[in-house]
């Protein structure tokens, strides 16, 4: 059966595991500062995550506490554990920030970030998974869509693990909502309604 | 599962409105890459492949009111209903659905005082999608792939997947991207602008030259859309992979490439008898590089193989669908054009670029893509023989 084996969500300054808080911040903190509160609490030292824009930290800190004592890509094969993200702004957070710098010195460290699977190329970096990987935008979240993507995948034997990531960012407005994808004996079924669920309950 | 078919196409760049004009154009050894001087864009000339304004104003249809679209939606409009005309598909039709592929959209309004009078929603890459499926009337909501530089590729790739599974009879597949002030900063603060036209897998290659355009093409399962007198051409296999390596550099081995490619091979079901390779080519040092040890790693370094950069530029999201439909008229035409740009080999594996127009029997044709975060992406179209 293909089940949601296990899903983290962070929004609204929290950081949830399977539902269950594991940070709550106070409102007025900044992005920046809350984020990196959730870095001191994932307790590992990866200095990238210092040089990733918002968009990619926050994409990183719900792939770290989502995957936290699992080695996929040693239990399944590099090749065969597969990402799918989607948002609403793609990187137009970062995009705006790079463009505040075109007409005095263009970063070069800010454009690399303006295109949204850099954060799938990050993950795949930290996790060493060298499988399929793909970045759709939606208005919304589309618990239908990732289902079907997901299961496909799985189904056609073209992954063994699938990560399902809605991760948004937008001028201090943001949300993740990570969900590993496994075939297992029993567990929550991966299904439209319990996918959107857990996304609505998050 | 359901054989995908590829239909009908267009290629909209400077070179050319329809695909048949591209190709002509590219069989006459002429490049869409062209000196510009554009202070609002960069502060010194560079080289691109611009489409016209006049050109585009002219061709969008004098009942619509330009005002009304961005410049980007118009390109893509008249791309895609160059695709509805030719191959009389109803765009209202619930079995189809549209695939925008694109990296940065409407980007430019940034660069348009107030937004060039669009709301700022149009910033969003569904926003444009949205806006470009209801001109058309389309019943179901776009689906929109960006994912970097193989967003054209993958966007067939998941169309492929759309109908092989059953959920949509047709899917209309279009990759579109603008060269901008945004893009031009961006890759020049990078140093990977050719102060020349590009010149991919040569010793003398100075990195890209940006191009904008779009490329739309038909993918279906139903035959009665095909043209009879063309061969009939499927997605026969394809597949994606991520270097885990860097996110603005490529893998320094080709190996995750090449292990997109031989997945692809292998569902296609051809070994390694491929007539033609459409690589990615940008011309910068490391990006062909890379490619050289993937296809050698394949197995597949004697293959004919060729970089579209030179003709059209790096389109971005647009690449990936409009080098598909370019490499499909090489199929039916059983024409093999050149590496535009390219002398002498400048890559450490052997590659066998094609240096001039060649006919010769095709049937089957690899497309690859590579892009920043790593991504790598392979498709094969297979015609039946």
């Amino acid at each position: 059966m293909i089940t949601i084996k296990s899903y983290c969500s962070v929004r609204n300054h929290q950081l949830k595991l399977n539902g269950t808080t594991l940070l709550a911040k106070e409102k007025e903190l900044l992005f920046s500062d809350f984020i990196k509160s959730a870095y001191d609490l994932n307790g590992s030292t990866y200095l990238k995550f210092f040089k990733m824009d918002d968009l990619c930290k926050l994409a990183f800190i719900a792939s770290e506490f989502l995957l936290k004592n699992r080695k996929l890509s040693e239990q399944y094969g590099a090749e065969n554990v597969s990402l799918v993200f989607a948002n609403t702004s793609s990187s137009l957070d970062t995009d705006l920030k790079y463009y505040q710098t075109v007409k005095d010195f263009p970063s070069p460290s800010l454009f690399v970030y303006t295109l949204p699977n850099i954060m799938l190329g990050e993950i795949s970096i930290r996790q060493k998974f060298k499988g399929k990987n793909a970045f759709f935008v939606f208005e919304a979240f589309q618990a239908e869509f990732l289902c079907n993507y997901a299961t496909r995948l799985l189904n056609d034997k073209k992954a063994k693990a699938v990560i399902i990531g809605w991760v948004e960012l937008l001028k201090e407005n943001y949300e993740a909502f990570l969900c590993l994808i496994e075939e297992t004996e029993s567990g929550t079924e991966l299904t439209k309604e319990n996918l959107e669920k857990l996304y609505t309950d998050r | 599962m359901k054989p995908v078919f590829t239909a009908q196409g267009n290629v909209l760049s400077s070179l050319g409105f329809t695909a048949a004009e591209n190709f002509t154009a590219m069989q006459q050894g002429r490049s869409g890459i062209k000196k510009h001087s554009i202070p609002e864009f960069l502060s010194f000339p560079f080289y691109a492949s611009l489409i016209d304004n006049e050109k585009l104003k002219a061709a969008f249809f004098p009942f619509i009111d330009n005002n009304n679209y961005t410049r980007l939606e118009k390109i893509f409009i008249l791309s895609i209903a160059d695709v509805l005309q030719q191959t009389g598909l109803n765009p209202k039709d619930e079995k189809t659905l549209l695939v925008i592929s694109t990296t940065k959209g409407n980007i430019n309004l940034l660069e348009l005082e107030n937004y060039g009078d669009f709301s700022e929603k149009r910033l969003l890459l569904s926003e444009m999608a949205k806006v470009i499926a209801d001109f058309f009337g389309m019943k179901n909501t776009p689906l929109v792939v960006s994912n970097a530089c193989i967003s054209g590729v993958l966007a067939i790739i998941s169309a492929q997947r759309l109908i092989s599974s059953g959920q949509y009879e047709n899917v209309i597949v279009s990759g579109g991207d603008l060269v901008s002030e945004f893009t031009l900063s961006g890759f020049n603060s990078f140093k990977a602008m050719s102060d020349e036209p590009c010149r991919p897998y040569d010793a003398e290659r100075k990195g890209i030259s940006l191009g904008e355009g779009c490329g739309t093409l038909l993918l279906t399962s139903n035959e009665t859309l095909l043209r009879k007198a063309e061969k009939k051409i499927t997605v026969a296999g394809c597949s994606v992979s991520n270097d885990a390596n860097h996110i603005s550099g490529p893998s320094r081995t080709g190996e995750e490439l090449a292990l997109a490619v031989n997945i692809a091979l292998a569902e296609a079901e051809v070994g390694k008898s491929v007539d033609f390779i459409s690589a990615h080519g940008t011309a910068t040092l490391f990006n062909d590089e890379m490619e050289s040890k993937a296809f050698f790693n394949a197995g597949l370094n004697h293959i004919p193989l060729n970089s579209m950069k030179g003709f059209f530029g790096h389109t971005l999201g647009a690449a990936g669908v409009i080098e598909a439909v370019v490499t499909l008229e090489s199929i039916n035409r059983n024409m093999l054009l050149p590496s535009h740009g390219f002398e002498n080999l400048g890559v450490p594996a052997p590659l066998n670029i094609i240096k001039q127009n060649v006919q010769k029997e095709i049937n089957t044709a690899l497309k690859t893509a590579s892009g920043f975060g790593g991504c790598n992406a392979a498709v094969v179209f297979k015609a039946e023989k």
